[in-house]
């Protein structure tokens, strides 16, 4: 009983991390309708760039996060602006398989920057430190991830609904080009939210890379993930994407405590599952 | 004014008279090409098959999809699991596994056909991921480490081993132009007519009375079907599966995408310049690894950006060509001219 109840536990903090995966994609679609196939490897791209900083700047993975967000969203702002806003209209092609071909490009540059070799960020002490309660003992780090991931939506549905760069992100959502004929730059709107949507990706990355070992082939699976907490919760909620991601969570650790080799298998069965009986997600936002 | 309204002209009857001569050469290549030779002419074959195919869901139906390895996977498997402990012929169980393949093509499309445009394109992804976790699970297949052709199967094929590697050369080459000639004649049909009215504008096609729904799943499965024909065929060359290499988005997506993308996606000319110009980079940059898969993603993007319509589109819009005429064109005749 007490192994089951700890498997949905770990379940619903890994799906703090799901959530993580899932929000920067959620931001961007809710955005400017765009669905970015490269997600996966930008997170994995932060994971390497915190790897990097832990080694040259010797700090805590933790700390490297002031280095990995800044260059993230710069990263995003520049990729958005030179790049993304050429391919947005109404054809759904051209984002789709630029972004396709930038995760092919970032994955071979990983893997020549860095090889095939796994990698993993060091937390120390607080990879092994935790809690118990009751029966259970609850790992800090998965914890941690958990109230980060809240933390980050929380943030995100401040920042939408209470500034006036949120005021700008659902004025270019609701119509483009109304929002233009306001003044508003959307090319400019689109490269804030890119940004904002990779410094979540690289709060992601870091303690994605923390918790496992990483290598530059892992990012395609970290995007169908996202995904699939994205669709589960319910397409342009925040809160709906946290629930997504703890179904997914639970489902894997049920699914891997079963059998092993179901972890991934049990995951995508619950996805096709809910897009079976309720193909809009349990939260989708109210269409106006 | 005398005017008629044809669809084949003057070029395209010539480059159709070239290419129908090319294919004759190809024929008899088994008589004059080298055993590598052989085995990367089958292999293009087999490429330009997927890249016609992705063409047809993609340029056509408007079903971007990255999850095709699904169906290339499913395929081999299919070949493996049939011949070992059903014990038919390869043959029958490549084309069994092109049915089998047509049959659960058909729920799979009910369920990510909910999603749209790129999150349909993420769900296609998904379902290879399940079949790709399915098979590494069953351990008669060899699970996830994979399994090898037993070699009483192989010598099923052909006693010597160069009449296998005709057979082979034959089998690609004719599942190329049965696939082919499949998406042309379709595209020549009133089928296809809807098919690109759904491409040009798909609630305007709705409009005029094209069932929508029905004529995307029907390219579905067709498609689903071919694709794990080339699936077997592809794995039939190899003699050796596993979990990773049959179910490898790299492989049968990536590269069949920057295909079509580089040639021209939603014209039948443009997956045979992609798949020419994709074997000539691949031969010449092989050996440079991850970078010859950077150059290609950039090119790719490259691309899509500038040309839209791929190298094709540049070179048809310029001379208003077409090698497989699909479109009608008013032509007016000789005599008028004249007169």
């Amino acid at each position: 009983m007490t192994e089951w109840l700890n498997a949905i536990v770990q379940g619903v903090l890994l799906g703090g991390l799901y959530a993580l995966f899932a929000a920067g994609l959620s931001l961007i679609f809710g955005v400017m309708r765009l669905v970015n196939i490269a997600h996966g490897d930008l997170i994995v791209l932060a994971a390497y760039m915190a790897l990097t900083t832990v080694m040259v700047m010797g700090v805590h993975p933790l700390l490297a996060l002031l280095v990995v967000i800044p260059l993230m969203s710069i990263v995003g702002y520049i990729l958005q602006r030179l790049l993304l806003n050429q391919t947005l209209g109404n054809d759904i092609l051209p984002p789709l398989l630029v972004t396709f071909g930038l995760s092919v490009i970032l994955q071979n540059m990983l893997l020549e920057a860095y090889t095939a070799d796994p990698q993993k960020l060091n937390g120390g002490a607080i990879e092994t430190a935790s809690v118990s309660a009751g029966n259970l003992s609850i790992g800090i780090l998965p914890l941690l991830t958990f109230v980060i991931a809240v933390l980050v939506i929380v943030c995100l549905q401040w920042i939408f609904y209470n500034t006036a760069l949120g005021r700008q992100f659902r004025a270019v959502s609701d119509n483009q080009d109304i929002a233009q004929l306001m003044g508003l730059n959307k090319g400019h709107v689109f490269g804030l939210a890119l940004a904002l949507s990779l410094a979540v990706c690289g709060i992601a990355g870091v303690l994605l890379g923390m918790r496992t070992s990483f290598d530059p082939s892992i990012g395609s699976g970290r995007l169908i993930f996202a995904f699939e907490a994205v669709i589960i919760g319910g397409l342009g909620s925040l809160w709906g994407t946290l629930a997504g991601g703890i179904v997914l969570g639970v489902a894997q650790t049920v699914g891997g405590k079963i059998n092993p080799g179901w972890q991934l298998l049990a995951g995508h069965i619950v996805f096709l599952l809910v897009l079976a009986v309720r193909p809009r997600g349990f939260f989708p936002r109210v269409e106006h | 004014m005398n005017t008629r309204v044809t669809r084949s002209s003057r070029f395209s009857n010539g480059a159709l008279a070239v290419l129908a001569l090319l294919v004759v050469v190809l024929l008899t290549a088994p008589w004059w090409a080298g055993r590598a030779e052989l085995r990367l002419f089958g292999e293009i074959y087999l490429y330009l098959s997927l890249a016609c195919l992705w063409n047809l869901m993609a340029g056509y139906a408007g079903l971007v999809s990255v999850g095709q390895q699904a169906y290339v996977g499913f395929g081999g498997y299919m070949l493996f699991a049939l011949t070992i402990y059903a014990g038919i012929h390869p043959v029958a169980a490549i084309i069994a596994g092109g049915l089998l393949a047509a049959a659960i093509s058909i729920p799979v499309a009910t369920l990510i056909f909910r999603l749209n445009g790129a999150y349909f394109a993420i769900g296609t992804w998904v379902v290879a991921e399940v079949f790709r976790l399915s098979f590494a699970q069953v351990s008669a297949l060899g699970g996830g480490s994979g399994s090898s052709l037993p070699v009483a199967i192989v010598k099923s094929l052909a006693d010597s081993r160069s009449a296998r590697e005709s057979l082979s050369y034959y089998l690609a080459i004719g599942s190329l132009i049965l696939v082919f000639a499949a998406i042309y004649f379709l595209l020549r049909s009133n089928r296809g007519i809807a098919l690109t009215a759904i491409r040009d504008n798909e609630s305007a096609a709705a409009e005029l009375g094209v069932n929508v729904w029905r004529t995307k799943l029907e390219i579905y499965v067709v498609t689903s079907a071919l694709t794990a024909i080339i699936g077997g065929l592809i794995f039939l060359q190899k003699l050796r599966i596993s979990p990773e290499a049959a179910f490898s988005v790299n492989d049968w997506t990536a590269f069949v995408i920057f295909i079509v993308v580089i040639g021209g996606i939603g014209t039948l000319e443009g997956p045979i310049i992609g798949t020419i110009i994709f074997f000539l980079l691949r031969e010449t940059l092989a050996d440079f690894g991850t970078t010859y898969l950077m150059i290609l993603g950039l090119v790719a993007i490259i691309v899509m950006i500038k040309a839209p319509k791929g190298l094709w589109g540049l070179i048809s819009q310029r001379y208003d060509l077409e090698i497989f005429p699909l479109r009608y064109r008013v032509q007016q005749s000789a005599t008028t001219e004249q007169g």
